[in-house]
């Protein structure tokens, strides 16, 4: 367990850098868990993180064939934003847990 | 750190070389599980695993039903090799296990492989199993970055966190 400050607040972090606490999130913490990742998020890369947070907040599992037909980016792109292992790191950025998905 | 340093796996190559539906399924996802992992990863196609890679086969593979003593009614009674060999049935069987992976979002094997190569993956064919076939380059789907010998293949799986596996 890790704690961060992000924006005036404080924030849990699990072993693997997951955030313990999902409703603590907002974009400003998505940005101040990027740069711990050093990475710079855009609006693209928001906009995945929101989609992600969707899906899954309606119960879905989370799958990168789900993102590549969301109609915001396809799967290149997807991996390209979020490089090596774009699902875990986007859901960690996007203050999800560790997706459990195979595919 | 000293001894207790982790060695991730950088990786995988892996050798599909039967063509069954669930043999090229498990190549897909193993390989495609990889990338995902951000781990480097390549399938090299060979034998009946071909028909995976073959546009005129790709989306038309078959779970064998006769010899496949793991297979079972649903409901789990014992599924006689007999009743496999009837029309239809392997068919039938293959259309449920379809169904089966089509709910966990386990995509058709031409859209798997759009979805591991647009990850990184890459995909060969054995360049021995296409001439015994008598296949041609433009059999194969479209983004299969190369036919390969042996060799070829095996020096593209260098460095010492890399494994080989054989599905």
């Amino acid at each position: 367990m890790k704690e961060l400050d992000i924006a005036g607040v404080t924030v849990k972090l699990d072993d693997e850098g997951y955030l313990v606490d999902s409703s603590q999130w907002n974009e400003d913490i998505a940005k101040g868990l990027a740069k711990e990742s050093g990475l710079e998020l855009t609006d693209k890369h928001l906009e995945v993180l929101k989609f992600l947070r969707d899906a899954f907040n309606a119960g879905e599992t989370l799958t990168i064939r789900k993102v590549g037909k969301s109609g915001i980016v396809d799967i290149k792109t997807f991996y390209k934003l979020f490089p090596k292992g774009p699902l875990k790191l986007a859901s960690k950025l996007g203050g999800l847990p560790k997706p459990t998905s195979c595919v | 750190m000293g001894t207790d340093e982790k060695k991730p796996l950088e990786k995988v190559c892996i050798i599909c070389a039967k063509g069954n539906l669930e043999d090229v399924m498990a190549a897909l996802i193993m390989a495609n599980g990889a990338v995902m992992e951000g781990i480097e990863a390549k399938i090299f196609f060979t034998f009946f695993g071909l028909d995976g890679i073959t546009k005129k086969q790709m989306n038309k593979l078959h779970t064998a039903t006769v010899g496949n003593p793991a297979m079972r009614m649903p409901g789990g009674l014992p599924f006689p090799t007999l009743l496999g060999a009837l029309p239809g049935v392997e068919a039938g069987v293959t259309a449920m296990m379809k169904k089966g992976m089509a709910k966990l979002d386990v995509p058709p094997v031409d859209e798997f492989l759009e979805m591991f190569t647009a990850g990184g993956g890459e995909v060969y064919a054995c360049k021995l199993a296409v001439e015994m076939f008598g296949l041609k380059k433009e059999d194969l789907w479209d983004d299969v970055q190369g036919i390969l010998t042996v060799g070829e293949f095996y020096e593209m799986c260098d460095g010492d966190r890399t494994q080989i596996i054989f599905t």
